[in-house]
């Protein structure tokens, strides 16, 4: 009987008890869109501390602010779109509760992982140069093209992680994985600019099943970058993961004014979506939509 | 004529001598003025829906577009933005006399006053790509003598920056609800190109923090044409969202 690949299915909280104090953490997706918002949940519910997240942030980035978990943060920009400005972001920043800020380009974050993706230090780039990118993060050098034209570009950082976490829509137990929506973001790049990487999906299906009714070029993660598949249905809640669902609008309104409002708004909210484990939050989340209807 | 009306105008003239470039509006307004633009003076425009496709067709503002002609997923605008066949017109929480502008955070960077979004792509547009701005409400808590945080690089700071940064600078248009500006005053300061209709050069200066770039002859900006103005009420806008960022007899 031959072998095939490893099986690498595991829980959210197999994936945490992989994670350590101080690491650093790449999440994909983008903004409020496709977050492995059920392995966020998860490291909030864990005793870490101390991480470093690389994030074009969305709630991710403001929960796990809220919760205290974040050291340092890389971002861009923290936004859910429909509420412009992450209110739990705001708070810690305007508090000043996150020790250490890395603020860059937007596009510098792809250069940045490029980097990391191809075992770079660096790459050069336009962006940033003139801007207060590289007056609040000094540490960002410049190099000197060596060629006729010398321009002085900024030499991206790359940002190494130690772990990725993506979510996307169907996996094999494998980890091969792909996106059914309309944009695949960076999760390829997170995953290959990571030492691990955990991949939660919608669904786990077998390999054939993967491409089955689906074109062979949304396969976005293959099994080689993949180090554990965690099923999760409803994982990227309350941010899009189309076309299996939207975003939660009427949720992230209420996440929205919880974080923004007093602290007893905030522990209200929290008690009643977040004390418990995924299987809660799900149960929680359902009640919540009943009443909306 | 509404005022909104003549700021949509105005923005689609700022994408008229584009050519076949990918407009980057971001938010209504601009959405609007590059859609009018699609329609009138630039047809060769390359538009998106926002998220991932361009489309073929003008659809109406948040309507689905039909045709789709391309994909444009978030990597790949990062290349374009490099490429350079790009115009975004992007929001402003503080431009100041030099063209900066600020998205970022109001007050010290370390721990601000006011987190606003990050500086998102504005460093790298700045450099890159031909940018403007649009500023629906045009006050000295925006127009300010030294942005708090340069996220868009204006000219001048882009020079001092070196050739690299300079190269492709080209900070084209800041349209708000008062006026038309750019960036070509002396010293490449912001200077005042137009008024809207019924705004006197003062008011536009009494709404500005810094001492503004003003030509001896300042026009009006120009009112919107019949079939700019039917476009906009009957194709693009009919629900009057428009009047939520420029409300009416502002």
């Amino acid at each position: 009987m031959s072998k095939g690949p490893r099986d690498k299915r595991m829980t959210t909280d197999q994936v945490v008890a992989e994670l350590r104090d101080g690491m650093t953490i790449g999440i994909g997706g983008w903004g409020p869109r496709r977050k492995p918002m059920a392995l966020v949940r998860a490291i909030l519910r864990s005793d870490l501390k101390d991480l470093t997240i690389v994030s074009w942030g969305g709630a991710d980035v403001g929960l796990l602010a809220r919760a205290g978990k974040i050291r340092k943060l890389v971002f861009a920009f923290v936004s859910l779109d429909s509420v412009p400005l992450e209110p739990n972001f705001q708070k810690a920043r305007q508090e000043g509760t996150i020790p250490e800020l890395v603020e860059l380009d937007e596009g510098m974050f792809q250069t940045g992982l490029r980097a990391a993706a191809q075992r770079l230090p660096f790459l050069p780039m336009r962006a940033g140069l003139g801007s207060d990118v590289l007056v609040n993060q000094p540490w960002i050098k410049t190099v000197t093209s060596p060629y006729d034209d010398r321009e002085e570009l900024v030499a991206v950082p790359a940002l190494d992680l130690d772990v990725a976490l993506v979510h996307l829509n169907r996996a094999d137990q494998h980890g091969n994985a792909t996106y059914l929506g309309p944009d695949p973001y960076f999760d390829d790049l997170f995953a290959m600019a990571a030492e691990r990487t955990y991949v939660s999906c919608e669904q786990v299906v077998d390999t054939a099943g993967l491409t089955v009714d689906t074109p062979v070029q949304r396969l976005l993660l293959s099994r080689m970058m993949v180090s554990g598949v965690v099923e999760t249905p409803n994982g990227a809640h309350f941010t899009t993961c189309t076309p299996d669902y939207e975003r939660d609008e009427r949720f992230q309104r209420a996440y929205g004014a919880a974080a923004g409002g007093s602290d007893e708004d905030w522990a209200a909210f929290h008690d009643r979506f977040l004390a418990g484990d995924e299987a809660a939050y799900q149960a929680a989340v359902r009640q919540f939509g009943e009443e909306q209807a | 004529m509404s005022r909104a009306d003549v700021c949509a105008a105005a923005i689609a003239d700022a994408f008229k001598d584009d050519g076949e470039i990918f407009a980057s509006p971001m938010g209504l307004l601009p959405m609007l003025g590059v859609r009018l633009a699609k329609l009138t003076s630039n047809p060769d425009l390359v538009i998106s829906d926002g998220e991932s496709l361009f489309l073929a067709g003008v659809p109406p503002l948040f309507a689905k577009g039909d045709v789709v002609e391309g994909w444009i997923p978030f990597r790949r605008v990062f290349d374009v933005v490099a490429y350079g066949k790009r115009h975004v017109m992007m929001g402003a929480t503080q431009v100041d006399r030099h063209g900066n502008q600020n998205i970022s955070a109001i007050g010290d960077w370390a721990q601000p006053k006011r987190q606003l979004l990050g500086s998102r792509g504005a460093p790298g547009n700045t450099v890159n790509n031909r940018t403007s701005y649009w500023v629906p409400k045009h006050s000295p808590r925006v127009f300010v003598e030294r942005v708090d945080i340069v996220s868009g690089v204006g000219p001048k700071l882009a020079k001092e920056a070196g050739p690299a940064a300079a190269r492709f600078n080209d900070i084209h248009r800041i349209v708000t609800n008062l006026g038309v500006l750019d960036v070509r005053g002396a010293d490449d300061t912001v200077r005042l190109l137009s008024v809207h209709p019924g705004v006197s050069v003062d008011e536009v200066r009494e709404a500005t923090g810094f001492e503004l770039d003003v030509p001896a002859d300042v026009p009006t900006t120009r009112e919107p044409t019949a079939e700019e103005q039917t476009l906009i009420r009957e194709v693009l806008d009919p629900k009057g969202l428009r009047f939520k960022e420029v409300p009416d007899g502002d």
